[in-house]
């Protein structure tokens, strides 16, 4: 249809701003999220993040790794910001060094999670009957069982806990969870005419499913990435926490807790601050994730 | 309030309103001024958008956060409501106006019981518990519910449609208000309930002595309940007067083509081409510097663009804003009359026809008996209607038909051949001899495809072509149902109700269908564009011999494009025949009942039948002959016990009734039956 490039309206036909008007409605989306002032300051210091996680090296002031090129144990002050720990490395490039084994595994495992859901959602919701009530059992007894539980008990199963199992176990928890909200979506998309009449002209199960209802649901397939995003900053860390994935002398937020919680008196600043850090990351993220819901479900 | 022989109960003098949106006022209503006398009623009329909701909502000072009544005055009972304070504007809510409004299902509170609900309306204004309690119940029995002692202790998803807008009639009148608006209160309603609704209103008012604006787009509703009738269009009130000179003698071209658009007084698709209002609405707060209706009108000319036309009355206490009211009567057509209808070959093999059909849903282990013997044939290029209230069965059987639904006994032929009950066991060749136009096409289409990717995804599964072909037959599909190539790029969210109802149809279409089921294809329309898609749907059956198995609640609109009609009753077949006999009888009791209870232009007319109490359920259903509970010519213990059969009573006109047709002929001619007889039952 390239033909019809000039817009200029038929004559006697009506007004035209419709299509313009589809277009303004989703960049005032965008406009109006970038300008929200508490989703503009998440956004600010996720890119911080991320830019710390791609380049380390022009950020942190010291080197990050290497033991004892440093001296041991000194607190706070204005050579070290946050002080050096006990192998004598400055916490200041080990907290900034350290997002970026958190903001591969999270969203990887929030990906994961929000696709296999979106289709577990799409098979549920579309075909229910019984289907829907194997899945759905399923599904409740999956997200009956605390997180941290049942990730140990697939890492022990399985005898491995690289970063990609942890992405996985993550992936496969929150699953059902994104499986719930996209079923409901769906449950209510198949009400709708259009999926009957896509019926009515012989489409199969997969063409209706994933051509006619997925556009259609998007919208909460976006919300519930962003919220689970957080969720899982906060799971990955937790596991990082008892020895998954990262191992020491790689700096990570959470394995510098690990490492050094229990000598939190006198040494606070070796846990306070890679603990901010996941903090500042988390709640950046569910800000974001506040402002996109807000302006997709109104 | 004294009553004083008359006063003014409302008074809107040259009201603007505004609607803000991204920061520029754009008006809504442009120099609107009518008033009500107490006692009488005023209808408003026009299609959708043309401010006549938001004309109630500055009225009772509801408007939208963004809403703002930018100059005007309007008064209630000689008080000026834009004057309001806080305090004074919560007082004129609780007594002196009332709304009721179309869907009476939200109106009311899902989570209390209807007794508590109206007394609420009697406590807010100082009365005590107890008595409001009383006073709740003497209300319910004021709006004629039967049982006010049993439907107080209800919640409000207990009861009917009906009695649902009873109850919230009820609590708008506990105050009884100087002014009482009505905001389409009969739309989702049945006919025969739409009718005692109508006539509960009129006595209400007649007794109470109430000024109330009526806001409705059916003329027919407006003809029947109102003194005056203001129409507007565009935000302007272009024509305003009593209501049968405003309707039987129009002088705004925009009236008269409403009025034209219309199938009424039995006018069929043989008779011609609806006429139609070309063109769309100006857009919500353009600025118009001339007459609002300028660009649609045939009589226009320069003067109409540069210059706003004044309400000038011809005769007294009725005016158009026109400067050609003169001619506004011979308003050119803007449609060829002529359509060449071919003949129904009842020789020929039917396309469709129905088995002694039945349907039978289980529901909490009730057996609901949606379809019930039901046996007819729908010929190539014939339209069967569909007519009943709902839960009649008219949905099941079009999804049987489609094997949405799959029959419990009985068959569905096509072209003579037994078609699978299922459409998932059919052919790619029935399913695409069968195709659907639904009610609604917002939810007919899906919002996030455009428009030619819909086209062209049916033309591929339908008529079996891909690539440049499919492309060169989207645009011919197009083509025939009038969409301009522009919007074959849109999505269907930028169409409007109109475009969007032809891209359904160019659906239903890719892949030449032999039947198309259009369930209540034009109900969600405004007339004007109804008109155009009911020209369409006759055209492209006149060019292509489909058949149409048609299902409105709209009975001029199925007369229009009817060949046969059938009436169903608790999923019975009650009467089946040609159009015009259906209509003009004699006809089944329900027919004739269902017949008089819808209010027309003309006015006068059909005097009322009223029919007891709701439709009995289908789960179980009355002994003998389904109707005879509500029956007004019931004949007595045959009726209660012996089901008549469905028997051609003259050639291809069938009735399942026990009186024979001679006598229902004097009957009927004699006139409605006697009130009591009504009553008795």
């Amino acid at each position: 249809m390239s033909t019809v490039a000039s817009p200029t309206p038929a004559p006697g036909a009506a007004p035209a701003p419709v299509r313009s008007e589809a277009r303004t409605a989703r960049s005032e989306r965008l406009r109006l999220l970038l300008r929200t002032p508490t989703v503009m300051f998440g956004v600010i210091v996720i890119l911080f993040w991320i830019f710390c996680a791609v380049f380390p090296g022009l950020v942190a002031p010291y080197n990050p790794i290497f033991d004892n090129q440093l001296p041991t144990s000194q607190p706070p002050d204005w050579t070290y910001f946050f002080g050096t720990d006990t192998n004598g490395r400055d916490v200041f490039s080990r907290v900034l060094a350290g997002s970026r084994n958190i903001l591969l595994i999270a969203p990887a495992a929030t990906l994961l999670g929000t696709v296999l859901g979106t289709i577990i959602g799409l098979v549920t919701g579309y075909y229910r009957g019984v289907v829907d009530d194997v899945t759905s059992r399923l599904v409740d007894a999956v997200l009956s069982l605390p997180l941290i539980v049942t990730a140990i008990l697939i890492v022990t199963a399985v005898g491995n806990s690289s970063r990609w199992v942890v992405v996985v176990i993550i992936g496969l928890i929150f699953a059902p969870v994104v499986s719930r909200t996209v079923r409901a979506a769906v449950l209510s998309e198949t009400e709708l005419d259009y999926v009957q009449a896509a019926r009515l002209r012989g489409e199969r199960s997969h063409y209706i499913m994933f051509s006619e209802i997925l556009p259609n649901v998007l919208s909460p397939v976006v919300v519930e990435f962003t919220v689970r995003l957080g969720y899982a900053i906060f799971a990955v860390a937790s596991l990082t926490f008892i020895g998954f994935g990262v191992q020491p002398p790689s700096p990570d937020w959470a394995a510098q807790i690990n490492q050094y919680w229990t000598l939190i008196d006198p040494y606070w600043w070796m846990t306070l601050f890679p603990a901010l850090a996941i903090a500042s990351l988390v709640v950046s993220v569910n800000l974001v994730a506040d402002g996109i819901r807000e302006v997709y479900e109104r | 309030m004294s009553a004083v022989a008359t006063t003014t109960a409302l008074d809107v003098s040259d009201l603007e309103l505004v609607y803000r949106v991204r920061g520029i006022d754009r008006p809504v209503l442009r120099g609107v001024s009518f008033s009500i006398e107490q006692g009488q009623s005023y209808g408003l009329v026009g299609e959708s958008g043309c401010g006549k909701s938001t004309a109630a909502l500055g009225i009772v000072r509801y408007l939208p956060r963004n809403g703002r009544v930018s100059a005007g005055r309007i008064s209630v009972a000689g008080r000026d409501v834009l004057g309001f304070g806080a305090r004074e504007l919560r007082e004129y809510h609780a007594r002196s106006v009332s709304m009721v409004y179309q869907n009476p299902g939200s109106a009311l509170n899902p989570g209390m019981k209807v007794g508590a609900q109206v007394a609420e309306a009697f406590t807010v204004l100082g009365v005590g518990n107890k008595e409001a309690a009383e006073r709740a119940r003497d209300a319910l029995g004021r709006v004629q519910i039967a049982d006010p002692d049993s439907v107080v202790g209800r919640y409000p998803h207990q009861l009917s449609g009906g009695m649902q807008q009873r109850v919230v009639i009820a609590m708008a009148l506990a105050k009884d208000p100087a002014l009482l608006i009505l905001d389409e209160p009969t739309t989702g309603l049945d006919a025969t309930v739409e009718a005692e609704v109508l006539d509960l209103v009129a006595n209400l008012q007649a007794e109470l002595n109430t000024a109330v604006l009526f806001i409705s787009h059916n003329l027919g509703v407006i003809s029947k309940m109102c003194d005056r009738v203001g129409v507007l269009y565009g935000g302007r009130l272009v024509e305003e007067g009593p209501v049968e000179t405003v309707l039987q003698n129009p002088r705004h071209p925009y009236t008269v083509g409403l009025l034209r658009c219309i199938p009424r007084g039995g006018v069929r698709k043989d008779a011609g081409r609806l006429d139609t209002i070309p063109g769309f609405l100006p857009q919500l707060g353009a600025s118009i510097a001339g007459c609002v209706f300028a660009d649609r009108c045939a009589l226009v000319d320069d003067r109409c663009r540069t210059e706003g036309p004044e309400m000038t009355e011809e005769t007294p206490g009725h005016g158009a804003r026109c400067f050609h009211q003169d001619r506004a009567r011979d308003l050119p057509r803007q449609e060829a009359l002529e359509i060449d209808i071919a003949p129904i070959d009842r020789s020929a093999t039917p396309v469709v026809r129905f088995e002694d059909l039945g349907k039978v849903f289980k529901q909490q282990g009730a057996d609901i008996h949606a379809l019930v013997g039901v046996s007819a044939a729908i010929w190539p290029g014939e339209t069967l209607g569909l007519v009943g209230e709902s839960g009649s069965g008219k949905t099941t059987l079009a999804r049987t038909l489609l094997g949405i639904v799959g029959a419990t006994s009985g068959a569905v032929e096509l072209d003579g051949r037994e078609l699978a009950p299922r459409f998932q066991k059919r052919s790619q060749n029935d399913l695409r001899a069968l195709q659907m136009v639904f009610q609604n096409p917002d939810s007919a289409l899906n919002r996030r495809h455009s428009v030619s990717r819909i086209l062209m995804r049916a033309l591929s599964k339908l008529a079996g072509v891909h690539g440049a072909e499919a492309e060169r037959r989207t645009a011919e599909l197009a083509e025939r149902v009038r969409l301009s190539e522009r919007t074959l790029t849109q999505k269907t969210v930028q169409l409007s109700g109109g475009l969007k109802q032809r891209v359904a149809i160019a659906r239903a279409f890719a892949g030449d269908p032999k039947l198309v089921v259009c369930d209540e294809p034009t109900s969600a329309l405004d007339v004007s564009v109804q008109a155009a898609i009911l020209n369409l749907l006759v055209e492209l059956q006149a060019e292509r011999g489909v058949s149409y198995l048609f299902i409105s609640h709209d009975l001029g609109v199925v007369r229009y494009i009817s060949d046969r009609i059938a009436v169903l009753y608790l999923g019975r077949v009650m009467e089946l025949g040609p159009a015009d006999v259906v209509f003009n009888g004699p006809h089944h009791p329900y027919t004739e009942a269902l017949l008089s209870a819808v209010p027309t232009i003309d006015g006068g007319g059909r005097e009322r039948i009223r029919l007891a109490g709701d439709i009995p359920s289908a789960a179980n259903p009355p002994s003998g002959c389904v109707f005879h509970t509500r029956c007004p010519r019931r004949l007595g213990t045959i009726c209660d016990e012996t089901e008549p059969p469905l028997v051609q009573v003259e050639e291809n006109h069938l009735m399942r009734c026990h009186i024979p047709l001679d006598e229902l002929r004097t009957m009927q001619a004699a006139g409605p039956p006697a009130a009591t007889a009504a009553a008795a039952s």
